[in-house]
């Protein structure tokens, strides 16, 4: 389980997290959403050792995370998935795949997971020896959520995977993260501008504001609570 | 027609050599975004301990891979120790170029001072090991003789190589992917700061075998100051800016296209405008595209 | 030459300081000897050339490793004006800055379109194949060159008053006059623009500065500059040859500019001294300690790149911005 305890983030001048303290449990899919600028970025690119904590600490299972580089971070079983569609469009398909799967010098699994990958977005499968930027935007989504399955991982942040998707393929995209985490058990901190698709596949939400936790709880009571339909689901 | 195809053999095999020394600056460009102007002194380094082998073994192929492990090996301390840190601090945002270049130019005087303390007058003697005399076409000498064969198997091979290990291999698909997309890479659990040192490593192998074909196929020797390298260094990086910067395959094509126009002009023109001549040639394939022959648009910052 | 970003100078206490330093440089052209004040001469030509490069540089953002070829469009300008139209000097420099703006004009066309690694090698590549072809041409006098005579000092000036003396007045004059004309260049709406650029492309862009005319015209100022600095360098020289201006001049002048800090005007001095100084340093403490003839000649090349790198690592914005953070911390 992940637990992040009263974490500081600064950017230079800017504080961008002012003590967050969240706790989310093997298996749980957990939606962080909030408005631009709110901190949702800056959550997991510390999480992932892109950004240095100020202060506070982050562990996933016993492993203290905040300290380590981003590239030790797979050989742990997290994956992030950041901000934008996030492949390569020099590469090809499949290498963008495969470069999920290399830090495990395994070519046999390798191959394996990508039929896995395949199989859950059949798209890809198509388009395997096409270059990535080739791709249309939903499609290269679901490239960047296959490079991150590739790793194997048990804990996968996604930031955004919504992001200027027409609202039927966002549909596809949150409901196939919906049965990646059920089927494989996986636990996931999805970050949302979209808050009401987060919400209703989460299983808890949490609601940051201006670098600090406004509101936490269960998705479906978020998805209730008159304040939080107000500020943040627009009705 | 039969000088003219003399002059093309000519041209491919000095460009050829050219190629390699564009490959060594794609390489570090590719891997750190620094333009590296210390390949000349790596690649001169490695000419100097590739002459200090042969003199002792007098095989030119224990002398050439040797060179190539020492260019490797002084080009990966040059990133480790000096460019790492200069481009950590300045962070990895800045379009600043201007400072690693000097840094790059500054470790390039060092390296040839530092030749000169070690070497003193005494000269690097790279002595063909075949025969430079041309073979005999229809009772006439031609411009390829077994030495210029052997300088393009050379250069042939290490491309191959090359290309192999980009395009077939695990490492291949690190490098590449390391150098359009460090942060990307980084989140794969790739080790992209090793990663890097093996890019300016994979460079120094490549000036140095440049520097060394380069010795054998002119003067055959060396001195820490020799006119050829500082030319070896332009050509190079004039060869690889044409390519595109980016490209292995640029940096080749227009190593050879440098290399046959070079010949071309030094036939029939005159050498005095060979320079001149590069210069034109640059600008010309520049304002028709202003990145390069393969290069990309908007030139993505990795 | 101080500190030309500190908002409390003005215009007067400026020309005061420039005043103070041509009264310095003609006190000490009474008591030094002619080698010195050649040295001095030098220091002069220096501080024009690497003022050229900061402005490009540092304050419009464009890389150029081929100054010295700029440099010597200004020396062969000023000798050809002197030996066809047989015109007095200051004539000869300024064919010198209108030819190399012009030249610099055509390079910066091609430029404007380019960045990074394209500009470096092009610039590299004109360093490299320009003053090759003063062989092709029997009017710029092949591997000999020709002459440049800025003639004897004036009769009025005294029987004593010696040519190098004579020559440093001249350089440090125009070094004066350049370096004023610079600093109001840079602080006017073309230096602002210049910043602006450098900074952000888009933002300027947006902000109505034209990119690529903006880029042209601090090219063609840069190269103006240049060239009048090789005008000064083939009257120290008496002479103008492909020979003086190999790519090393290039590099020189732009290690001059890191020496003195690229981002900053204010330290021009201090990279123009180091670039004379130190050679002269190096080769008396060899000629002291080994009198190895090999050790002199590497020294100084040796202790100017170490210098180079230690100055990247330790103050990149130069001594001068350096020398101020330390003081407003
Ligand atoms: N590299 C940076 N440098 C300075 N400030 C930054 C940086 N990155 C983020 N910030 C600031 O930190 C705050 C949080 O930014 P963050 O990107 O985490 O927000 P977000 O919740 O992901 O917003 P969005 O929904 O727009 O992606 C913002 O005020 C932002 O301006
Ligand atoms: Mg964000």
């Amino acid at each position: 389980m992940l637990r992040i305890k009263n974490l500081v983030v600064d950017h230079g001048a800017i504080r961008a997290l002012h003590g967050v303290s969240i706790s989310i449990e093997k298996g749980q899919l957990a939606a962080v959403i909030g408005a631009n600028g709110a901190g949702k970025t800056t959550l997991l690119r510390t999480l992932s050792g892109l950004n240095k904590a100020t202060d506070g600490s982050a562990a996933w299972g016993e492993i203290n995370i905040l300290h380590s580089k981003p590239e030790s971070l797979v050989r742990y079983g997290i994956s992030h998935v950041s901000e934008g569609k996030s492949v390569i469009p020099e590469l090809t398909v499949s290498e963008n795949l495969e470069l999920g799967a290399l830090w495990r010098r395994n070519r046999k699994e390798s191959e394996k997971s990508k039929k896995d990958v395949v199989d859950l977005f059949p798209r890809l499968g198509e388009r395997l020896s096409q270059r990535a930027d080739s791709l249309s935007g939903g499609e290269r989504q679901m490239l960047a959520i296959g490079r991150s399955m590739m790793a194997k991982p048990q804990l996968l942040l996604l930031d955004e995977p919504s992001l200027g998707l027409a609202p039927l393929v966002v549909e596809q995209i949150f409901q196939s993260i919906r049965d990646l985490t059920t089927a494989l058990g996986l636990t996931v901190v999805l970050v949302e501008q979209n808050a009401m698709g987060a919400l209703k596949i989460a299983d808890i939400g949490i609601v940051l504001n201006l670098g600090s936790i406004a509101a936490t709880g269960s998705a479906a009571a978020l998805r209730d609570d008159p304040a939080v339909r107000a500020a943040y689901l627009g009705f | 027609m039969f000088e003219f195809i003399n002059t093309l053999l000519i041209g491919i095999t000095s460009g050829s050599i050219y190629s390699l020394m564009a490959i060594a600056i794609v390489l570090v460009w590719r891997s750190t975004r620094v333009v590296n102007f210390a390949a000349g002194g790596v690649a001169l380094a490695s000419t100097f301990v590739g002459a200090t082998i042969l003199e002792s073994t007098g095989s030119f192929w224990i002398a050439l891979p040797i060179g190539m492990l020492a260019g490797a090996a002084l080009s990966s301390f040059i990133e480790y120790f000096f460019l790492r840190p200069l481009l950590k601090r300045s962070g990895e945002k800045t379009q600043e170029i201007f400072l690693p270049i000097i840094a790059t130019l500054g470790i390039l005087g060092v390296i040839k001072a530092v030749l000169h303390f070690i070497y003193g007058d005494k000269i690097g003697v790279i002595s063909p090991p075949l025969s430079d005399k041309g073979f005999i076409v229809s009772g006439e000498s031609i411009a390829l003789s077994p030495l210029r064969l052997m300088i393009l198997g050379v250069v042939l091979a290490l491309m191959i190589t090359l290309t192999l290990i980009f395009q077939r291999t695990n490492l291949g698909l690190s490098l590449r992917a390391a150098s359009f997309a460090p942060e990307i890479s980084r989140l794969s659990g790739i080790r992209v700061d090793a990663i890097r040192t093996l890019g300016w490593a994979i460079s120094g192998a490549a000036g140095a075998t440049a520097g060394i074909l380069q010795t054998t196929n002119g003067a055959g020797s060396v001195t820490p100051e020799a006119f050829e390298f500082s030319l070896l260094l332009v050509f190079g990086f004039v060869a690889a800016v044409i390519g595109g910067i980016e490209s292995l395959v640029g940096a080749v094509i227009g190593g050879v296209t440098l290399g046959i126009i070079l010949a071309i002009i030094l036939m029939y023109v005159g050498g005095s405008l060979v320079f001149f001549a590069a210069f034109i040639i640059l600008i010309l394939v520049l304002l028709l595209r202003p990145n390069g022959i393969i290069g990309v648009k908007g030139g993505r910052r990795a | 030459m101080v500190a030309v970003h500190n908002r409390h100078i003005t215009n007067k206490h400026r020309f005061i300081g420039f005043f103070l330093i041509g009264l310095v440089v003609y006190i000490l052209s009474n008591i030094v000897d002619e080698w010195r004040a050649y040295q001095g001469a030098t220091v002069a030509v220096f501080v024009v050339a690497i003022a050229s490069v900061i402005l490009l540089t540092g304050y419009s953002g464009q890389i150029s490793l081929g100054h010295g070829a700029l440099l010597a469009v200004g020396a062969y300008t000023a000798a050809l004006t002197q030996i066809y139209f047989s015109a007095p000097i200051w004539i000869c420099f300024a064919a010198a800055v209108i030819m190399t703006a012009l030249v610099g004009a055509i390079l910066g066309t091609a430029a404007a379109r380019l960045s990074g690694p394209y500009l470096a090698g092009t610039t590299l590549a004109f360093a490299v194949g320009l003053p090759s072809i003063a062989n092709q041409f029997s009017i710029l006098g092949g591997e000999q060159g020709i002459s440049f005579d800025a003639g004897w000092p004036p009769l009025s000036l005294g029987e004593s008053f010696t040519q190098y003396k004579w020559f440093l007045w001249i350089a440090t004059l125009t070094a004066l006059i350049s370096m004023w004309w610079v600093q109001n260049i840079l602080r006017s709406r073309y230096g602002r623009s210049w910043r602006a650029l450098k900074s952000n492309e888009v933002a300027a862009e947006i902000c109505g500065i034209t990119i690529g005319r903006s880029k042209v015209l601090a090219f063609t100022v840069s190269a103006g500059i240049a060239g009048l600095s090789g005008a000064l360098l083939a009257m120290t020289m008496n002479n103008v040859s492909p020979s003086s201006f190999p790519l090393a001049l290039s590099f020189f002048i732009a290690t001059g500019a890191v020496l003195s800090g690229v981002s900053t005007l204010g330290g021009v001095m201090i990279g123009s001294v180091a670039l004379v100084a130190i050679p002269l340093i190096a080769t008396s403490a060899s000629d002291r300690w080994s009198g190895s003839q090999s050790l002199a000649t590497v020294l100084p090349d040796f202790i100017v790149s170490a210098l180079l790198i230690l100055t990247v690592f330790l103050a990149p914005k130069g001594p001068i911005e350096k020398l101020r953070s330390r003081h407003s911390k």
